[in-house]
């Protein structure tokens, strides 16, 4: 039993590779509680950063600086009651946001933290990620059917309506990033020699071809990469529903959406899927155009001294965060109403400072080096679309499907064709 | 201007003078509507600004409909008035200017006069089945259609 | 006293070039009432709602996109809107009503209260009425600072309607940049008169309240303060794409449409037709100051909001030039302390935001007014609804009663 265990650890492969069940159900569970976390992280950043976007503060209240804040929301709904709907079909009703969340939770298990910090590394990985991430769709229908009621029916056929227009796209930019990997040579137009590529789908594949040519996918064949990039960066967005394409769960619209029917826990099952849709497609841009887990410039900045330089990174932002906790902590104000709050915050700094320094220990910085940099990454991009939703107006929805099928497919189209030509030529 | 309308109608246009710099004009029921076509369509008052009713209860004829109309090419305004007595029905002025829709809804609403061709003549800001024409002399400050507020809003009064 | 009087400017104000041969050919089409009513289907009154796949859609009264109580009842085939109809009158006060029952002094408060939005407006409409059924004129002092405040309360409306408009389409960081601007107007309101919102800030024959300590002070600084955020505004939203996308040929109104159908203000000056009674039929001390009309040339939201934009910097220029010229002087005319107007009846109308602000008053010598009509601009535009929405979306219906700019203390009164 024991050498089960800690035979997986010399290995290196993933643990659904080795088939470790005990590894992979170890990484499962941390994949899980990550992603929870970092859920209800972006929920909070979302309200801040909004909030700082619209020159307002956002919570303060509930924890410093509203830190406690995504959890007073959890608890609160959860302790709502739950209606349903008298005429809606009760199992529907019940499985659709199950669906939801499934789809969106199921990506993670191809998703690539490091070159073997995967749960399991499928072959055809990223063909997996956009097979079940467009099982959401399902949910969103079920979700307005059961509903029984015309406005959220609308909605939810604008959604799936949309979702799947906008996977075309989607997929055409991922074929084009896929072509890229069967390439060989090095640096942005494949000139020179290098290890022979084979194409691969597998997303760890994928990244570590990126490596052996020297480029991220996102200046490959500069534009091309670039733009492949920008069409499923636009068509994400789209995805998951987000500004500016949030025009079926917008308010101020006539059908507030699929979701409108739903209360307490239920409805917060739908942000859970949301956010962690967010998450995952973000995942696939960075593993598919920005490098995966690599340090910026691992090949043209090498050596034991940028190692190191790169290597301090993780540990460096937690103490920044930490410096930023405590300047928090100064402006505090000084009466003794916040003196929960103050030492709240002076502790949460201190925990971030205390991680910092733990990564500056050698050890750590290796191992933490590859999840750090992936991390990093998707983070910019959660960023990217809380600034998208606080800057942009919404789409029509004609213009929404216009946009989707009259633009970004074509581009999609003329990007392959133009890939695939010039790898076949250089 | 009015020297060759008064001209044209004679006894029809009753009166026509200026109080305080503003042009109004004083004209029989029956001729109003032709009136209002040559307004518009010779004279150039394109813009119907308002059109209200006034109610001096103790006159035969109560009602005094005002027509207030502006002239964007000569940037002129100019008042027309009529009297009519109470149950008689002006022809309506929605054929000339589209305007004339809700304001004369609301007229209808306030004062209860009716309009002969008017497209759809219900009350506006009152709900729709409200007995009473506000705006009437004889309608009390506070008084309400007790009736409808009570079937309607289930209390007793609205006051 | 030329100021108010209609009738007596020598040079007309001139519409383009399509005159009367334009207005002869559209006669046919905007003389038919029924063109703007074809959707309620009155000629077949046995059509029920089985003959046909047409949707029927309630947008409440509570609805958040619609600007206060206003209930639209929409027919959709799909998503096309085929007819509107609007159900108003949640708000009706009675305000009229109550006008016969009080003096013309004490009815002074109850005109703010109609657009709430723009108190000020509605109060410089109703003195300024009042002082011509009085055959009186307030003097220039009382003029400038009507003028100034005015202005100011037009820009207020404007970034009001800026922030909710852009928020109905989906922007939401305007609003709450409009309403931190505005915020410095609302102060300089409430050092002046102590409030806010609803003013009440002139008096029959001048007004009440002498400038105070440092307001020539607190106005130059506003106006200092205030381009580079109008330019703030502009910057996220005039080239933006989809912002371009969602109001470029949405709502459309023609100019012959426009004038047949009474519109004033910004939506009559977007389709085209350069007319605005601070010009026309200048007002409080209007003729003394030098601006520029800004006019559009589609009809479309697009239009309507840079016309409302360009009105904003045109506001901050009268004001400026206000406070530089302001004369001294006493701030009231002598106005008996019992105001009794002779018998007559007057209508003096001013440009409101919203558009023609006009008040009708009927006096039959006593102190209290006979009856008082105020023609509420917003209940005319909002007549221009329907047209302006067939064949549109619905998330057009949206955006258009946001550029219409309507505010429903005004179309309910």
């Amino acid at each position: 039993m024991l050498d089960y265990i800690t035979s997986y650890l010399s290995s290196d492969t993933t643990p659904g590779q080795a088939g470790n069940v005990f590894w992979a159900f170890v990484y499962i569970m941390v994949v899980f509680g990550g992603i929870s976390v970092a859920v209800m992280a972006m929920n909070w950043l979302e309200r801040k950063a909004l909030a700082h976007f619209q020159i307002r503060l956002g919570p303060m209240r509930v924890g410093p600086h509203g830190l406690l804040q995504p959890i007073a929301d959890a608890i609160k709904l959860m302790t709502k009651e739950d209606i349903i709907p008298a005429e809606a079909d009760k199992f529907v009703f019940w499985i659709a946001p199950l669906i939801i969340l499934c789809a969106s939770f199921a990506v993670y298990i191809v998703v690539p933290f490091g070159p073997t910090h995967a749960i399991t590394d499928l072959n055809i990985g990223i063909l997996f990620m956009l097979g079940v991430s467009s099982l959401s769709v399902l949910g969103v229908v079920m979700a307005g059917w059961a509903s029984n009621s015309h406005y959220p029916l609308i909605g939810a056929l604008r959604s799936s309506a949309q979702m799947v227009s906008y996977e075309v796209a989607m997929g055409m930019a991922v074929v084009s990033a896929v072509l890229m990997t069967s390439l060989h040579g090095l640096g942005p137009y494949g000139v020179g020699v290098g290890t022979s590529g084979t194409g691969t789908l597998s997303m760890i594949g994928i990244v570590q071809a990126q490596q052996e040519q020297h480029v991220w996918f996102l200046f490959k064949f500069f534009p091309l990469g670039f733009i492949a990039f920008g069409i499923f960066a636009i068509a994400m967005v789209a995805e998951t529903n987000r500004a500016p394409f949030d025009l079926p769960e917008a308010e101020s619209e006539l059908t507030a959406g699929f979701h409108t029917e739903y209360s307490g826990l239920r409805w917060s099952l739908f942000m859970l899927g949301e956010y962690a849709a967010m998450i995952a497609v973000s995942s696939i841009a960075v593993t598919l155009w920005l490098g995966g887990w690599y340090r910026p410039f691992p090949n043209t900045l090498t050596g034991e001294t940028w190692d190191l330089v790169f290597s301090l990174f993780p540990g460096l932002s937690f103490l920044a965060l930490a410096a930023i906790a405590f300047v928090g902590v100064r402006r505090m104000p000084k009466h003794p109403y916040f003196r929960v709050q103050t030492i709240g915050l002076a502790g949460f700094g201190a925990v971030l400072g205390l991680i910092g320094l733990i990564l500056f220990a050698p050890p750590m910085r290796d191992r933490v080096q590859d999840i750090f940099w992936f991390v990093a990454k998707v983070a910019g991009f959660m960023y990217l679309y809380i600034w998208y939703r606080a800057t942009f107006p919404r789409y029509r929805f004609d213009q929404l499907m216009k946009v989707g099928w009259k633009v970004l497919l074509p581009i999609g189209i003329g990007v392959l064709i133009l890939t695939a030509v010039l790898g076949v030529v250089l | 201007m009015v020297a060759k309308l008064k001209g044209q109608y004679g006894s029809g246009v009753r009166e026509a003078c200026t109080y305080l710099g503003q042009n109004y004009m004083v004209v029989e029921p029956s001729v109003v509507s032709e009136l209002l076509q040559i307004l518009r369509n010779r004279e150039q008052f394109d813009y119907c600004v308002d059109i209200t009713a006034v109610h001096y209860p103790e006159r035969e004829t109560q009602f005094e409909l005002v027509w207030i109309l502006y002239s964007f090419p000569r940037n002129e305004r100019i008042r027309v008035k009529t009297m009519i007595a109470d149950g008689e029905s002006i022809p309506s002025a929605v054929s000339i200017w589209a305007t004339a829709n809700w304001l004369e809804r609301e007229v209808y609403d306030m004062f209860g006069i009716r309009f002969d061709g008017h497209p759809d003549l219900k009350r506006i800001l009152l709900p729709d089945g409200w007995k009473g024409h506000p705006l009437r002399k004889d309608y009390g400050i506070i008084q309400q259609d007790q009736e409808w507020v009570q079937a309607n809003l289930g209390i007793e009064s609205g006051q | 006293m030329g100021a108010g009087q209609p009738g007596n400017r020598e040079r007309p104000i001139t519409m383009t070039d399509r005159t009367m041969t334009e207005q002869k050919t559209t006669e046919q089409k905007t003389s038919d009432p029924t063109r703007f009513l074809s959707h309620l289907e009155l000629d077949q009154p046995d059509k029920t709602f089985l003959d046909s796949n047409e949707l029927v859609i309630n947008m409440g009264p509570q609805h958040p996109a619609t600007h206060g109580v206003l209930r639209v009842i929409l027919k959709l085939d799909g998503e096309k809107v085929l007819g509107t109809e609007c159900v108003i009158g949640y708000l009706h006060r009675g305000v009229e009503k109550i006008a016969e029952n009080r003096t013309y002094t004490m009815f002074n408060p109850y005109v703010d209260r109609m657009d709430y939005v723009a108190a000020v407006s509605n109060g410089l409409g109703y003195c300024e009425a009042v002082e011509k059924l009085l055959n009186i004129e307030a003097p220039p002092r009382a003029k400038y600072i009507r003028v100034i405040l005015t202005e100011l309360n037009r820009m207020a409306s404007h970034q009001l309607w800026l922030g909710t408009h852009a928020l109905d389409i989906g922007a939401m960081t305007p609003l709450f940049y409009t309403f931190r601007d505005r915020e410095e107007i609302l102060k300089i309101f409430e050092k002046y008169c102590g409030a806010r919102l609803t003013t009440h800030a002139f008096r029959i024959g001048g007004c009440q309240y002498e400038t105070y300590e440092g307001f020539e002070r607190d106005v130059i600084k506003f106006l200092n303060f205030v381009p580079p955020k109008i330019d703030e505004y502009e910057e996220l939203l005039t080239s933006n794409r989809i912002w371009l996308e969602r109001t470029k040929n949405v709502g459309v109104i023609s100019r012959a449409d426009a004038i047949a159908l009474g519109v004033t203000g910004p939506v009559l000056r977007a389709s085209g037709v350069k007319w605005d009674l601070r010009k026309a039929q200048p007002y409080a001390a209007y003729s003394d100051f030098d601006f520029e009309i800004p006019i559009g040339t589609n009809g479309d939201t697009y239009d309507r909001y840079t016309v409302r934009m360009e009105e904003m910097r045109q506001s901050l220029r009268i004001i400026r030039q206000a406070v530089e010229r302001i004369p001294e002087g006493p701030i009231m005319a002598k106005v008996p302390k019992v105001i009794k107007p002779p018998v007559g009846e007057i209508y003096h109308s001013i440009e409101a935001p919203k558009g023609e602000l006009g008040y009708f008053i009927v006096s039959d010598g006593s102190t209290q007014p006979y009856r008082v009509r105020v023609r509420p601009p917003s209940f005319v535009n909002l007549q221009a609804l329907d047209i302006m929405v067939r064949g549109a979306l619905v998330a057009d219906v949206i955006a258009v009663i946001g550029t219409l700019d309507i505010v429903l203390g005004e179309v309910d009164r």
